[in-house]
């Protein structure tokens, strides 16, 4: 809080970490909301209401099943979340644990394997998971989990080495080294509350990648399957109506933007506030 | 230099084997084999024999892949098993759609983010920066194929100034299938160019904050003369990288643009190979693709060898 409270008074950069806060936690609400009660049950048809326009009774309007947009957009806001948490539990799982052990073995066998390893996932971006893995299993939220996942795991191996390094020069870490004290008791006692902060802003961006290959996969119809409601495939279903009722090619996507927009945001403004000295090479 | 050159060499070498046997036991994976997923479940025994037999399914898999890798090294990517036909005939086609799209693309981001970057750094903290990097945030909010979608709308459906989707080809109508590939660029491209502006500002002004430009500063030069006399160049270290980086990357988004515009591409190939459950056109695709990044990373780290010696002696 000291670290906010002194940044508010020098740069005025914070209002990325305000505004980034309030776009997301709207976003977290709505899927909260969406979780016990949405205007009408985001997958029921009625077709006679097909293609309406906002009015009270839908406020979005209808699409062409004659389901309630604004409560597609609901639903989309609590399956794009499910799938970015997911993903970067995936990540995390996976990549706190293998980056651990690569910083401790600097250099040594397992790091090198687990650079090469991150090397080659790189090479298949998420995109390329994901579809090797519909080639096998058809599509799904799942898929996108574990694909995304395993991208994430590649780059929080790599982040989590990096800042662990770097607190592993620090002289409180090599007192710990130098009396002995093993290696997991250092990992948990020491490295991890260091690296928290630099891990949850990665998180952050993660998570907005983790919700754009979910729109991107659902939208090519390797993602969530219908009728879940997610908004890669709402902008799927409007692309053939851009015609006749171009808003829902814009709602679902203003949707994605809000939302990755916020995480974005979120995560610079959360960089800022931790380390202070990148403030001025940051984009805002 | 030839130490690192061929220690590079064989990295990439390397993580192109270990790339290929991922393609292809992830797909050896699969419930049942290339031949079942092709005839379904009600097949007869003997014509899902007969036809593994022919796409040599019956064979051991590591055999298989030594076919595949000989193959794929004597230019031969074996047959689709939908169409029958040979998939380098298929994919020649699909590149004459898919590479301009990524060159013309990677012009767009780059005639962007080299400016809006370079102003950004230079205003720093004024105002002009604020917008910029505003706008260069929001872009990276915008899903491509959301932006595509936007730019149908604007100007095929409202304006009818350009066509939806479709692509003419060279051939036919190489001003039409010009134009056919410039709103797809344009989609792929401005998304680049949020990201690469991002970068090119924070390079110029790490570069900036050199003391041979506090020392030129100090000498009386101006800005600009710092920047485009001493500065530029060294910026253009790191942004070169990353836009290397970043055409891959293209590459591998056009997937998803080539089905929005119904581009005739690798992606929209790709797509349909899932879809028609034609495994082997698949795994040469996923192949190609990620090889291609493969190789771009490696050409980058062997430019940028060259540019900073620095590197070169860490190796």
């Amino acid at each position: 809080m000291r670290l906010l409270m002194s940044g508010s008074k020098s740069g005025g950069h914070l209002p990325q970490l305000w505004v980034g806060g309030a776009l997301t936690a709207i976003v977290l609400i709505t899927a909260l909301v969406a979780g016990f009660w949405t205007p009408y049950p985001a997958d029921q048809q009625s077709i006679i209401d097909r293609l309406q326009g906002p009015s009270m009774a839908h406020w979005l309007g209808t699409d062409l099943y004659g389901r309630d947009i604004l409560s597609r957009i609901m639903g989309g806001a609590q399956t794009a979340l499910w799938v970015g948490m997911a993903a970067i539990g995936v990540g995390l799982a996976g990549g706190l644990p293998l980056g651990l052990a690569a910083a401790m073995n600097r250099n040594g066998l397992i790091d090198t394997a687990i650079a090469r390893g991150s090397d080659l996932i790189f090479a298949f971006p998420a995109l390329l998971t994901a579809v090797l893995i519909a080639a096998i299993h058809g599509p799904g939220m799942i898929n996108v989990i574990v694909a995304v996942g395993i991208f994430n795991i590649a780059v929080f191996a790599r982040v989590v080495r990096g800042a662990a390094l770097s607190i592993m020069a620090r002289p409180f870490l090599q007192a710990a080294i130098a009396i002995g004290r093993p290696w997991p008791s250092i990992a948990l006692v020491h490295l991890l509350p260091n690296i928290a902060g630099v891990v949850a802003v990665q998180a952050t961006v993660q998570f907005a990648a983790a919700i754009l290959a979910e729109a991107a996969l659902s939208y090519l119809g390797l993602g969530i399957k219908p009728p879940d409601p997610s908004w890669g495939k709402m902008l799927a279903d409007a692309q053939t109506l851009l015609y006749l009722s171009p808003m829902q090619a814009i709602l679902p996507g203003l949707a994605i933007v809000w939302t990755v927009l916020g995480l974005n945001l979120l995560g610079d403004g959360l960089r800022d506030a931790l380390d202070p000295k990148l403030r001025s090479l940051r984009a805002v | 230099m030839a130490g690192f050159i061929s220690h590079r060499l064989m990295m990439l070498v390397l993580t192109l084997f270990v790339a290929s046997l991922v393609v292809f036991w992830v797909l050896e994976l699969l419930p049942g084999d290339a031949a079942q997923l092709l005839l379904g479940t009600e097949v007869q025994p003997d014509t899902l024999a007969a036809i593994r037999a022919q796409l040599g399914l019956d064979r051991p898999a590591l055999l298989r892949y030594g076919d595949w890798i000989g193959g794929l090294l004597t230019g031969d990517l074996g047959d689709s098993l939908v169409y029958g036909i040979p998939i380098w005939d298929m994919v020649r086609d699909r590149l004459a759609v898919s590479l301009p799209l990524a060159v013309m693309a990677f012009t767009i981001a780059t005639a962007i983010a080299l400016p809006v970057g370079m102003v950004a750094a230079m205003q720093r903290g004024r105002l002009t920066d604020l917008i910029l990097m505003g706008f260069a945030q929001i872009g990276l909010a915008v899903p491509n194929f959301w932006f595509g979608l936007l730019l149908i709308l604007v100007f095929a459906v409202l304006n009818n100034w350009f066509n939806a989707g479709g692509f003419p080809g060279w051939q036919d109508d190489p001003v039409g299938s010009l134009k056919a590939l410039f709103l797809p660029a344009l989609a792929l491209g401005v998304s680049e160019a949020a990201i690469l502006s991002r970068m090119v500002r924070a390079a110029m002004l790490e570069t900036l904050g050199e003391d041979y430009v506090r020392t030129a500063r100090a000498k009386g030069l101006s800005i600009s003369r710092v920047l485009f006399g001493h500065t530029l160049g060294n910026a253009m270290i790191p942004i070169a990288t990353l836009m290397g980086l970043q055409f891959a990357f293209l590459v591998a988004g056009s997937v998803i643009v080539e089905n929005v515009f119904y581009l005739p591409g690798i992606g929209q190939l790709l797509l349909k190979a899932i879809f028609e459950r034609d495994l082997i056109l698949v795994r040469d695709l996923v192949l190609m693709l990620s090889g291609f990044v493969i190789v771009l990373s490696f050409c980058v780290d062997i430019a940028y060898g060259f540019i900073d010696p620095r590197l070169r002696r860490t190796q």
